[in-house]
């Protein structure tokens, strides 16, 4: 029709149909409304216009039966809405059990992505074609946001926690990837892209790049911050055993719960007195300054992989309850 | 015609040095003052818009540079929402037709009103401070920790000015809340005020529930800007997404701030040139007290993405919907006004439609954002843009504009030029849809806000645009020369050109000193119009 103007972006992700469906739903439910009001606006108008400005109108007040009618059927279409939109939102938010995982950091004004595997790449992020993929991500300094629209996929980066999308691609090509939460002077050059790849083909770039898998490179921080000397896998050291303490309940010295993943275990290596575990002391020294963003995600990867081992997960638990006599449990 | 008799002594002649106007305790002075601080503001914020869209016209940075361009967006806004938006309606217009419309002499507290303005103006003169030292690039929404410990910018200076000029926000609020609780002529009851009167009413209440917050939180990102308090800063054990949480529960109910008066104004005019009472006066009466009651229950919808719990996204998606309800069911109770009316096509009625078209797809619009799913894909980019501005300017400056028509003889005692006033409406309705239309398009592609360069596929949505920005400045130029022109050449106007019901238009224009020779009694609802001893239509 106009050519050379785009009007809508491509499909990329099985998110993106599920999106535009509820967009074109909304689209329309709006755009007969707002047709609806324009159209009596302008018959009305033109009706009744009266050109001496000396006539009156009808003596008409109100009528409860339409202000009911106005209200009632604006929610319930509201509703639907609102009911559509969450469902939609929750598959945007959920990403499925087997992803492939990636690491991310923002720093003004680039994005660098770190594959488990050790490739490592800056504004630029390689994926394989049908497969879930989970970017996990956090920010070295201000607010920053992944956003990438052939995938209607977006969360902000922030300074101090993770945040992650995910997304299924169906379409190989290459996509943009913008910042989308203002980070200053170059906020419009954190830019990149995002280029989905045949599977053989990303096995075959994912072998070219060498280096350490994330995994590896977290098990010589490890053993270089003397974490091993502490932290021993039979639950015997000054520290908790981390066997297989991935995504499990911790209970902390303040009495609450916790579930052990990637933000509790970030802070539990920069501010180790800010949540401990019940039944050990506060005397874990601080890592804030010795390690930098990608180092604890390698960390991270490198916990997530200790196997779970029985003796070990009881440890902690007999320690728990030692600390808080009388707690049945 | 009959002849029109000019009062000996107005408001406006009864002294005229410059100290009677700076000294003055008149409401409707005052109202006149903060037209002038205002429409300065708007001039500032609309170069400064100007800049932004010059600068898009090509997707390269080649207009100025980064830098430049962020404290451009940002000043633009700084501008447009604390001394443009939020006082535009409700200080203006609000000063001084309110009283006269309750059949006051002047507000609860004139000396009061006074120093509103002055608190208005030294906050104003912080922020040209600000400007003036190079500005601010956080963007107006200042995002700590960018605001906090990033940013080299004056962002403390803009922040007291912002800080001061809450406080004129609050004390026009309880003055406005007091007078109309007060000073209502004998027989004001409730139920016979005008809508105006009501959705100021509305409006006061959030100044004052709404203004202390923003005034703490700006004060906080002071307290570590200036003293490294770690209250945002997370290296300093803050939360950076605490702010966000601070800054729109004020900054959202700040949007009702904005369109509440407006849509006070929109009810005045519909009834007035139709010739008919509004139709369901207590529904939309209460709508208004339902907006600003509701309208601090939905901040969080600004924090889809910003890492909250998925269920409490939920619920504010859900109070968000809610919202929109009670300006559905004004919108629709003007249409019904229109119903069976005498509708005089007269210039600020061709405002009010303008405002009825922008509105609606501003508020409709806000449905596609409090979806959850869909605000994920939408968030921070064009579409959020071209939506508020449908809802700001759409909405709020042209009921601004519909009002000013509306009351201009009131307060000046000329008419303008209906006909241009009509082509004004007109060029700015176009223009306006012609400048953000596009953007609706963009943000679904993708394009993200504050963007200085952009690729090259989305500029033909931007040249359109900026080309409409251009059409949009002549219909705002047009409306301030033929404005000013009536100032001097313009026909005397009369007590009531339109043939109005409501109080203000029983005394002379421009109004006596206090507003009326004798205080007024009322026996009758606001818009008695179909009452009258003239034929029905």
């Amino acid at each position: 029709m106009l050519p050379g103007i785009p009007l809508f972006p491509e499909q990329a992700s099985t998110l993106a149909p599920e999106v535009d469906n509820l967009y074109f739903f909304v689209t329309a439910v709006t755009a007969f409304f707002a047709l609806l009001v324009v159209v009596l606006v302008l018959i009305f108008a033109i009706k009744y216009r009266d050109r001496t400005g000396e006539r009156v109108g009808a003596p008409i007040t109100g009528s409860i039966p339409l202000e009911l009618g106005w209200t009632i059927v604006p929610f319930f279409i509201a509703m639907a809405i609102f009911g559509w939109a969450t469902l939609v939102f929750f598959h945007i938010v959920r990403a499925p059990d087997q992803t492939l995982e990636v690491y991310s950091t923002g720093k003004r004004w680039m994005w660098r992505f770190q594959h488990i595997e050790g490739q490592g790449e800056i504004n630029e992020l390689h994926v394989p074609l049908g497969r879930p993929v989970k970017v996990i991500f956090t920010s070295e300094d201000v607010l920053h946001a992944i956003y990438i629209p052939a995938f209607r996929v977006k969360a902000d980066a922030i300074p101090g926690r993770y945040s992650s999308i995910w997304f299924t691609p169906t379409r190989a090509g290459e996509y943009h990837l913008f910042c989308a939460e203002y980070c200053g002077t170059k906020h419009s050059g954190m830019i990149g892209r995002v280029v989905v790849m045949e599977p053989n083909d990303y096995q075959a770039w994912l072998s070219g790049g060498g280096g350490l898998s994330m995994q590896a490179r977290g098990e010589q921080l490890f053993q270089q911050f003397g974490c091993a000397s502490c932290h021993l896998p039979d639950g015997s050291g000054r520290g908790p055993s981390l066997a297989g303490k991935y995504r499990s309940e911790e209970s902390l010295a303040n009495g609450t719960t916790v579930t052990v993943d990637d933000t509790y275990i970030r802070e539990s290596v920069l501010t180790p007195q800010m949540r401990l575990v019940a039944g050990y002391q506060p005397v874990m020294p601080t890592f804030q300054g010795q390690v930098n963003e990608e180092g604890l995600m390698s960390l991270i990867e490198y916990i997530k992989s200790l196997p779970s081992t029985r003796q070990t997960a009881a440890a902690p638990a007999a320690a728990a309850v030692a600390a808080a006599p009388g707690a049945p449990r | 015609m009959t002849t029109i008799v000019i009062p000996r002594v107005n408001y406006l002649n009864v002294k005229t040095t410059v100290a009677s106007w700076l000294l003055t305790r008149d409401h409707k002075r005052i109202g006149v003052m903060y037209l002038v601080v205002v429409a300065l503001a708007f001039f500032l914020g609309s170069v400064f818009a100007a800049g932004v869209r010059i600068e898009l016209t090509t997707p390269e940075g080649d207009f100025v540079s980064a830098d430049t361009y962020n404290r451009l967006f940002t000043m633009h806004a700084v501008f447009m929402v604390f001394f443009v938006l939020i006082p535009v309606v409700p200080a203006i217009l609000g000063n001084f037709v309110m009283p006269l419309m309750i059949g006051a002499k002047d507000v609860a507290f004139p000396t009061l009103n006074l120093l509103s303005w002055y608190v208005f103006v030294t906050g104003f003169l912080f922020t040209i401070a600000a400007l003036a030292l190079g500005g601010v690039d956080t963007g107006w929404t200042f995002y700590t920790p960018y605001s906090s410990n990033v940013s080299e910018s004056n962002v403390l200076l803009a922040g007291i000015g912002i800080f001061i000029t809450g406080f004129s926000s609050i004390l026009t609020g309880l003055n406005f809340m007091v007078t109309i609780h007060r000073m209502r002529a004998p027989g004001m009851t409730w139920f016979r005020l005008p809508l105006f009167v009501w959705a100021l009413y509305a409006t006061s209440l959030v100044m004052i529930l709404g203004t202390p917050v923003v005034a703490i939180t700006v004060g906080m990102v002071a307290l570590e800007r200036a003293f490294g308090f770690g209250i945002f800063d997370p290296r300093l054990g803050g939360d950076p997404v605490l702010f966000q949480h601070l800054f729109w529960f004020y900054s959202h109910p700040a949007v009702y701030i904005m369109i509440l008066p407006p849509m006070g104004v929109i009810s005045e005019v519909i009834a007035c040139f139709s010739r008919k009472n509004v139709f369901g006066y207590s529904f939309v009466a209460f709508s208004s007290l339902a907006i600003a009651v509701f309208g601090f229950l939905v901040w969080a919808h600004h924090l889809f993405v910003a890492g909250i719990s998925p269920y409490s996204a939920m619920v504010f998606s859900f109070l968000s919907f809610a919202v929109a309800i009670p300006s559905a069911v004004k919108t629709f109770n003007w249409t019904a006004t229109l119903y069976k009316g005498a509708i005089w096509w007269r210039a600020p009625l061709m405002w009010v439609f303008g405002f009825l078209g922008l509105f609606l797809v501003g508020g409709l619009t806000g449905l596609f954002l409090a979806s959850l799913g869909l605000d994920v894909h939408l968030h921070d980019t064009y579409f959020v843009v071209a939506h508020f501005h449908y809802i700001m300017v759409g909405g709020a400056i042209m009921g601004f504009f519909a009002g000013l028509h509306f009351w201009w003889p009131k307060m000046t005692g000329r008419m303008y030029s209906d006909g241009l006033a009509t082509v004004a409406a007109l060029l700015v309705f176009v223009g306006f849809n012609l400048t953000f239309f596009p953007q609706f398009i963009l943000g679904y592609l993708g394009m993200p806000r504050r963007y200085h360069v952009y690729p090259e596929e989305f500029q033909v949505l931007n040249v359109l645009s900026s080309s409409g920005a251009s059409v949009l400045a002549i219909g705002y130029s047009l409306v301030a020369i033929y404005l000013v022109y009536s100032l001097f050449r313009g026909e005397r106007a009369g007590a009531n050109p339109w043939l109005a019901t409501g109080l203000e238009w029983k005394t002379e224009s421009p109004p006596l000193p206090h507003n009326f020779p004798e205080t007024p009694i009322v026996n009758e609802g606001a818009y008695e119009y179909s009452k009258r001893e003239v034929k029905v239509a």
